[in-house]
Formats: structure tokens, sequence, C-alpha cells
């Protein structure tokens, strides 16, 4: 009798999957790391594993075309003369002319500006039209200092002093060459056509100790005006925001591992920081355990979609959040409308995160006059604007229908997990349980 | 002369005043007493002042300068002209780190020493230092020029983008990136006159070198990773 041995259909490796193994064949074929723009793109625990209760027997519900849900909020008010007044708790994220092309830069200050939020420059400086279409404008002060200046620091309406974000939280950055137009060459104050690199710490102070005499400088020669942010990336959310506090923020921006970056070598942004989820918590104990929380405003990023996302943030604590790659896709980035042009780089929309390169067909993340010029500022901006305008309509709905007259009010009761990870993180209870993982951790 | 005494008068009614001066304004020098290393003195200046500030002074004094004429009697702390756009700051004493970090125009004299990482950064600021500046002077200089009438530390001009460097005794190390140049008649031009600028017309440019980058690092090259 002939032994037949039974076919093995093919197996493939769930560990050298196809992404694994095709990064080791571009690592052998260039000998170099790969340099993308974006934020992570594994899956990650996030809000989309929380649940909002909604009301019941024990919370009424406020009615949704007659009852008032207030969505406003003010950034800056522990010691600064003049905070930031927001009509909705959802601000934009630093992002550089540079790494964005002046229109989009243009675009994202006129659609903040409609829905009455803030936006906010990036490693490269101030630009006129950016300072003249925002009408609430934060400048970054970050370790490269390109571009800074006590003029622009005045006409600034608040200060972020950048420590870390959360695409990658211990790292600088790289403006690549290419994209060094002569206008972003002469605000750098470098030659054109060279790689600008962005140090990773700032050059004049080291620790929270320094950075409290550095705050002081900065409140005296703005006149003790403008609120003063500190961002920081998810790495050690706790003790990152007590220190801030210690140093003197007035706002803590906190910005989670799903949060985007122009230009970060891809190992760095998958496998440094944390998720945003589980960031939030902390740095409110944080706050709680200093007295100040609500007294000092924490601003969350890194993964905001839409309301529920602003919602649940806010259930968790934060008084706001802020969005970038979010911002950039309203106004056009990855547009399916230039599929033909992603073809032709290799890539398909929806997955084109090649930033750095500055050849972006919907001509955002570019300095190629022709590739920006195919974004209209005005009407990019009108899309920013509508999509801000969803977010929070979307947040009032869930807030509504927890009962609540603010969005402030939302809060951790309001929530489930869905998951054990995200209970843990987020400690709120695993739904249909009492039961919240890890609660005795910081 | 408007007088400040910081011992009895709190830093923001120094910096308000000078805040507050508009064009044309009489009061042309300032005075400053018992600053007791005091941070943040005569920060954001945009006027063309004169201001002696008499003692040591703590972090950033005269920070963000522009047009301002700071005289320094003393020392000074961390970051001493830090940013600054414009005018003059002039140390007296011994400076601590980073002087004249990330300085984009005017110029910074240190009669004394400089500590680490002078001139970090410097984006235009011309800095002049009568004694020795510590290690990793000018780290990512992008323009300007670095004279150093004494030693420099270790990683001198570490990474360096355009900055001139000019250094009269020895360099314990070069930086990444950062060479020996050619002194040619146009560096030695430049050099007179920083000197001259900075009351160090007596020193003689022929016994200073030159220093620059070698622009190898300009555009990342897999083939120099040795190197960062």
């Amino acid at each position: 009798m002939t032994y037949h041995n039974p076919p093995t259909p093919p197996r493939r490796s769930a560990t050298f999957d196809d992404a694994a193994m095709a990064e080791i064949r571009r690592a052998a074929a260039t000998g170099i790391y790969d340099i993308r723009g974006g934020g992570t793109k594994r899956p990650l625990p996030h809000f989309d594993d929380l649940l909002f209760l909604g009301a019941s027997m024990s919370r009424y519900p406020l009615e949704g075309y007659r009852e008032r849900c207030d969505t406003s909020v003010t950034l800056g008010t522990r010691f600064a003369k003049k905070p930031i007044e927001l009509k909705i708790p959802v601000t934009i994220a630093g992002m550089s002319f540079g790494a964005l092309s002046g229109q989009a830069k243009e675009a994202l200050g006129r659609g903040a500006t409609l829905a009455g939020t803030s936006t906010t420059t990036g490693d490269g400086g101030m630009t006129d039209e950016e300072r003249g279409h925002s009408e609430r404008l934060v400048y970054q002060y970050l370790p490269s200092r390109y571009g800074m200046n006590p003029v622009d620091l005045r006409r600034a309406d608040a200060i972020e002093i950048v420590v870390g974000q959360g695409a990658k939280p211990g790292g600088g950055g790289m403006l690549l060459g290419q994209k060094i137009s002569d206008r972003v060459a002469g605000m750098r104050d470098l030659p054109k056509g060279i790689d600008q690199r962005s140090a990773c710490r700032h050059p004049d102070w080291t620790g929270p100790d320094d950075l409290e005499i550095k705050i002081l400088e900065l409140r005296e020669i703005t006149d003790w005006e403008k609120p003063i942010f500190i961002k920081v990336g998810g790495s050690r959310p706790y003790y990152d925001t007590a220190l801030a506090v210690k140093a003197g923020a007035d706002v803590v921006v906190l910005d989670g591992m799903q949060g985007g970056t122009a230009a970060t070598q891809d190992v760095f942004i998958e496998h440094v920081g944390q998720p945003i989820l589980a960031c939030i918590r902390p740095a409110v104990h944080a706050l709680q355990d200093l007295g100040l929380h609500r007294q000092v405003q924490l601003v969350v990023s890194g993964g905001i979609r839409n309301g529920a996302d602003v919602a649940k943030a806010l259930a968790l604590g934060a008084d706001a959040v802020s969005i970038g790659t979010a911002a950039l896709i309203a106004l056009g980035d990855n547009d399916p409308k230039w599929e033909a042009d992603y073809n032709a780089l290799g890539t398909t929309a929806g997955a084109y995160d090649d930033w750095h390169e500055g050849s972006d067909p919907a001509g955002i993340t570019t300095q190629d006059p022709a590739l920006a010029a195919r974004l209209d500022p005005v009407a990019a901006g009108r899309r920013l604007a509508n999509y801000l305008t969803v977010i929070t309509l979307e947040a009032q709905t869930i807030a509504r229908a927890c009962g609540h007259n603010h969005l402030h009010n939302l809060e951790p009761e309001d929530l489930v997990a869905l998951t054990i990870e995200a209970a843990a993180m987020a400690r709120v209870p695993l739904a249909g349980t009492s039961w919240i993982p890890g609660q005795t951790g910081l | 002369m408007p007088a400040f005494d910081l011992a009895t008068t709190p830093i923001r009614e120094l910096n308000q005043a000078l805040h507050a001066l508009s064009p044309g304004t009489n009061d042309r020098a300032f005075e400053v007493r018992n600053p007791r290393g005091s941070h943040a003195v005569a920060v954001g200046c945009a006027a063309p002042v004169a201001i002696a500030v008499h003692g040591p002074v703590g972090y950033y004094c005269g920070g963000m300068n522009a047009e301002a004429a700071i005289t320094i009697h003393g020392s000074a702390g961390p970051g001493v002209a830090e940013n600054m756009m414009s005018g003059t700051v002039i140390v007296e004493g011994d400076a601590s780190q980073y002087a004249g970090a990330t300085g984009r125009g005017g110029l910074l004299v240190i009669r004394g020493n400089a500590a680490s990482r002078c001139g970090i950064s410097m984006k235009g600021i011309d800095i002049v230092v009568g004694g020795n500046v510590g290690h990793m002077s000018a780290f990512m200089g992008q323009s300007g020029h670095l004279v150093v009438c004494g030693d420099a530390g270790e990683a001198l001009g570490d990474s360096l983008y355009e900055a001139k460097l000019f250094v009269r005794g020895g360099v314990k190390s070069l930086g990444a990136d950062c060479i020996e140049k050619e002194m040619r008649g146009e560096h030695l031009e430049t050099l007179e006159r920083l000197l001259a600028a900075a009351g160090m017309g007596g020193v003689k440019p022929l016994e200073f070198r030159r220093y620059g980058s070698a622009r190898k690092l300009y555009n990342f090259d897999i083939d120099n990773s040795d190197a960062y």
C-alpha cells in the first residue's frame, strides 16, 4: 500500500509577516532605516475600546435641540494675564511651515478661526500668513529655535514649550533638503537644500529646575501676558505632568504615540511611547494630587478622529484635545481623488506617508509650488471648520445623552471599557463588571 | 539715570520699565544694582539704551536682547544673551554654560572664560571670549562668529553648519564634521573687526586658527553613520 503524505497548505508566519519581510528586504537593499510621516499604524488600545453608558434611571438626559450643552474652554488661567478663550475644546496641533506648505498653514488658520479655536506654529517659526489667518495662535518654543524671535513671541497668543511629542518622545527631527526652499531656509538661518536637523534637547536648559527659570524668562519677556504650555510625549505621564506643573506651566499638552510627525524613523514611531488612552488618567491624577486639576489645563492628542474620541478624552479628565493628522485629512490629505498620483509614487490614497519627501499630491506636505497650488486655502479652511463643527456637535450629542450641560461635566463614571487592557489604562470598569484592573498604579 | 535696586525691587518692575520705553525716550541709560544672581535680568529689551548691571547675574541675562547695550560688571549665569537679536552684551567676568545660545545677531563679549556649550546653535550672533570656552562650544552653530582668545574644550563645533570659529590657543578636540580651515585675508579682516568691537584690539588676528564645517553631514549619508 502506498502512503501519500497529505498536502500541507502554504502557511505564512505570523512573526515574519509580509510587512516584516518587506522591511528586511528594504533595509538589506538600502542600508538605511525607513523614515516616514504620520503616527503609529499598529493596532492599539484606543478610545474605540470605551463606551458611554448614557442616561438611565439614575440620570436624565438633556434635550438635544433645546437644552444647551456648552463647549467653551479657557486655557492658561493659572498665571497668564491673557488666557486663551476657545469656543470649542478642539485645538490644532503644532505643525511647521516647512513640513507643510504655506497654503496648508493658511488653511489651518482659517479653519481654526472659523470654528473658534486655536492653531499652533511648528518647528520653523511663525509666518505672517499664519498669524494673519489665525485669530488665536500658539507659538511653539522648540529645541531648534528656528525662527525664534521676541517680536513673534509677543504677537503670539500663547507659548508652547515643546519637550517632546507622541510620535517620538526623546527624539529630534530632520527636514530633508528637498523640502528646503529659499523661504524655509531663510526662516531657519540655514543654507538651501541641506538636511535641517532639529535637536532633541533644548540648548539652554536641562531638567525641570532649569525649565522653571526658562519659563520665568519667557514670562518676563512677554510681561506675563501669554499662557505657557508645556508639551510632552506620552512617556511617563504622571511624573511629566507633575514636573511640568512644578516648572510653572499654565497648560500641559500630552501627546500619545498615535500623534503624527513630519518625518521620523518608523521604528521610533512604532516602538517608543504610549497610546494616549494609557496617558490621560495618570496625568489627571498628577493634577488632582497637586490640587490643580482644571486650574492647570490638560490638552491631550494622538489619534483623535471624531466627537466620540473628544467626549471620551474629556470624560477621562482632559480640558481639551488637539488634532493634527485629522486636520490634515480634513484639508485633503490622502484624498482618493489623487489616487493616480499616489499610485505613481508607489502607494495608495489612505496609506501615503512619505511626507518628508515633498511630493505630496494633495499639496499639503510639500514646498513644491505646483503641488502646493493644488490646495485652495479658503476651501480647505472651510472643510476644516466643517469638520471641527461636526466633531463638536457629536461630542455635545454624547454629553447631552449622559445628562451634562457642558462637555467638561463628562466624567469617568460615564464610561465602561470593552477590554481588560482599556479598562486598566482608562481606569474605568470593564463593561458588565465593577472591575478596574490595576487601580492602585500611578 | 533710572536706577533699579534689585535688593528691594522685583525683577518684573525692571523688565516692564525697559519694555515700556517709547521711541525717542530721554531715558538712555539705566543702572541695575544688587542683582545678586537674579534670573532674567534685562530680558526682551527692544530699545537702544545702555544698561549697566553692577554685580553677578543668574540665568538668561539679556535674553532676546534687541538694540540695547548691556554691560554686566560681574559674572553671568547660564544662557547669557540667549537668542540675542542685536545690540551688545558685555560680561566683565566669566560666563556659565550656553552663553549666546541660539543668538541671531548682535555682539556678546565675555572678558573672562565661558563654560560649556558657548554659542550652541548660534544663528548669526558674534561672540568674543577673552579666555577659554568649555566643551561642545558652537554645537550645531548655524551662522555668526565665535572668537576664543584662549583655549577650547572637547568637541568644538560638533555638527557645525556655517558658523565660523577662531581660536588663538589650543583645541582639545574637534567635534563631528568640524575641521581646521585656511585663514585667508577676509577672515583676518573679520577677526580684526570683531576683536576691535570687543575692545580687544591689542590681540593679533594672526595668532588665531580658523575652524569650520566640513559639510559632510549636510545631507544624510549612511556611509557617515559612524559620525552620528
